[in-house]
């Protein structure tokens, strides 16, 4: 998931949608984010390019809705609902995750091992 | 000593098989079986060095299977005859090397010679403008224009140049000689002929164009004198330059091993010559080795001396031409296969060692602080009353030292520096830790490491005689990669030199307050 500054960014995405589930007075997805350009990209355990400043799913909690759509530890979020989330600060990730008005979040994420499995996929056909 | 108990153990055993003949060597043996049998078990330890071990068929030995009487006794004896009837141990060994030096050094004249020269030309400087000044006076006192003021001032001030050309040339030159080199000092000789050359230019001068023509301007005599005084002192601080000052500014870096254990010790020296540098070094090698113990040594020897002295080489196919090389490679290649076993021995032994010193040493410190113990300072209203014996540190000393002697002379045995301290010393020592207050660790902290030489008693300054072995002139100067060597009777000090290299400063302005920090965040968001 390296990217060459100036060129587009290419990756293998898998559409994740989340429903979002109502307790008391929240929405809650399920999960937490971590990364963002204002951090410190380099104390970042899940990304494999340590100046990657991209917003990944740190903690994912058992049985919430991320986890049943499928969502993992360690994805890179790529885009939420159309917006980009690859050149975001934490702050507005966290914003654009957790509108009032939207009951469900579809979510372009990204992990090392989707690349692989498309590969193996190919290869067999 | 351990090594003596072997040593006698052999010759022992080569006495008693090359003494008798052929004859009479069973019923000689048989007498004394009983002998050998005690001396041979203490060398049970060491059975490897005796060759008769090696050939283990004894048919009429029905006791213990090391006991090397056979009938072999022929290479019994060759074998064991590296170690002589006359065991020596190492004290007496050595005492060989002090018959050599000793109180030769006060006949040597030679040694003075220097001093004495200089002593000349002091005089010499001293007299001269004296004179200038007194033999016109002298010899025509009535054709001399008289001059006033000028002439006295001139007076003065020759009178306290003389006086501070004086003492600073006793302060530069007449000092106690540190040591005999074997060339020349360059500098010192041609200093002393530059003021040489330069009296008698001056003496030349004057004779020709005062003393012939009788000159009769005082004055122009009186400036005469006073510009010889001004020389003098400039080449006084020309001395000065040249002999001190020059090789303060380190630019060599020598380091000096001794050949024997390898001790390394670094030192920074400026442009020197080679004779001088190793006089610097000398002086420090006093306060800077280890003191040199040859008890310590004989450990690595008598380990390479086991490897090929078990080995004896058998030509089978009968006399070969190259007999000799032949042998020796044979010998050294069954040694390297056979110096398995040597690490393993070596390891044990050592720890072994280890262990006895350090339970020596616990037991010596104990006994030394319970002595401690007994002796307490008298205190100063306690000293109005008597209290019965009261001792100076001498006798207090004498009545506390039996009951750690056993304990420190235990310890100084293991350790092997027995030969370093002697008894008088030791008192001496304790006498005078206990006039300074000291703490039973600060007494023996001078046993239980080995100090520098100048430490010790005189019995271990046994080396003052040097020799400087040196490919390059000793006069020429220190150059990157000189190397030299100081050798004594026992050791030789090798010495290599290093030019440091030029240095590079280069400086960068840190501006106080372009000190600044940002935070550095890793926050995590549960949405």
């Amino acid at each position: 998931m390296s990217f060459i500054p100036g060129q587009p960014v290419t990756a293998v995405v898998q559409r994740i949608e989340i429903q979002k589930l109502r307790e008391g007075d929240n929405l809650i997805l399920g999960f937490s984010i971590g990364g963002g350009i204002d951090q410190d990209a380099s104390q970042n355990p899940f990304s494999e390019d340590k100046a990657d400043k991209g917003i990944y799913v740190t903690r994912v909690s058992k049985g919430g809705p991320a986890e049943v759509a499928g969502l993992r530890i360690g994805d890179k979020i790529m885009q939420v609902n159309g917006w980009d989330m690859t050149m975001v600060t934490h702050d507005q990730a966290r914003k654009r995750l957790t509108k009032k008005k939207e009951d469900v979040v579809r979510l372009l994420i990204t992990r090392k091992s989707l690349e692989e499995t498309v590969r193996h996929s190919m290869m067999q056909h | 000593m351990d090594t003596d108990s072997i040593h006698s153990g052999y010759s022992h055993h080569s006495n008693r098989s090359r003494g008798s003949n052929k004859q009479s060597e069973r019923s000689s043996r048989d007498r004394h079986k009983s002998h050998s049998r005690d001396s041979s078990s203490r060398s049970d330890k060491n059975v490897t060095i005796s060759a008769s071990s090696a050939q283990p068929q004894q048919p009429d030995q029905g006791s213990a299977p090391t006991d090397a009487q056979d009938d072999n006794w022929g290479e019994t004896t060759t074998a064991v005859t590296g170690t002589s009837d006359h065991s020596l141990s190492q004290e007496d060994l050595a005492g060989f090397g002090k018959e050599t030096d000793g109180p030769v050094e006060k006949l040597n004249c030679i040694r003075f010679l220097p001093l004495a020269l200089t002593l000349l030309l002091g005089l010499l400087v001293l007299v001269t403008p004296l004179s200038f000044l007194v033999l016109p006076q002298v010899l025509w006192p009535e054709r001399l224009q008289a001059c006033g003021t000028a002439c006295e001032g001139l007076f003065l001030s020759l009178a306290f140049k003389l006086l501070i050309l004086l003492l600073a040339g006793w302060a530069l030159f007449v000092r106690p000689t540190r040591a005999s080199l074997p060339r020349i000092a360059v500098f010192r000789a041609l200093l002393g002929l530059l003021t040489l050359l330069l009296l008698l230019s001056y003496w030349l001068f004057f004779g020709v164009r005062i003393l012939d023509s009788q000159e009769e301007n005082y004055h122009g005599i009186v400036q005469f004198a006073v510009s010889l005084v001004d020389a003098l002192l400039f080449i006084h601080y020309l001395a000065v330059v040249l002999l001190e000052i020059r090789h303060l500014q380190p630019c060599f870096s020598l380091c000096v091993v001794r050949s024997t254990d390898g001790e390394t010790h670094h030192y920074n020296l400026g442009q020197l010559s080679i004779q001088r540098a190793a006089l610097v070094i000398l002086e420090h090698y006093y306060k800077d080795f280890s003191v040199h113990n040859p008890a310590l040594l004989t450990a690595a020897k008598s380990r390479a001396a086991k490897h090929l002295a078990g080995l004896k080489v058998y030509n089978v196919d009968g006399a070969g031409s190259d007999a000799a090389t032949a042998q020796s490679r044979a010998k050294i290649a069954a040694a390297a296969r056979q110096r398995d076993t040597s690490h393993n021995e070596l390891y044990y032994e050592e720890a072994e060692h280890d262990r006895r010193v350090r339970k020596r040493k616990a037991r010596l410190v104990v006994a030394v602080e319970e002595a401690f113990t007994h002796v307490r300072r008298l205190q100063e209203e306690e000293k109005k009353k008597p209290p019965g014996d009261e001792m100076d540190p001498r006798e207090a000393a004498q009545a506390i030292f039996p009951s750690m002697a056993r304990a420190l002379q235990k310890y100084l045995r293991t350790t092997r520096q027995q030969h370093c301290h002697s008894m008088d010393s030791i008192q001496a020592h304790l006498a005078f830790c206990i006039t300074n207050n000291m703490t039973p660790k600060a007494f023996l902290e001078s046993y239980l490491m080995a100090g520098p030489t100048l430490q010790y008693g005189r019995e271990c300054w046994q080396t003052r005689q040097w020799t400087l072995v040196s490919e390059a002139s000793v006069t020429s100067p220190l150059h990157q990669g000189s190397e030299f060597q100081l050798k004594s009777s026992d050791f030789s000090l090798v010495v290599t030199s290093k030019a440091i290299p030029h240095l590079k400063l280069s400086e960068e302005y840190v501006h106080p307050k372009s000190h600044k920090f940002v935070l550095q965040l890793q926050s995590e968001t549960s949405v």
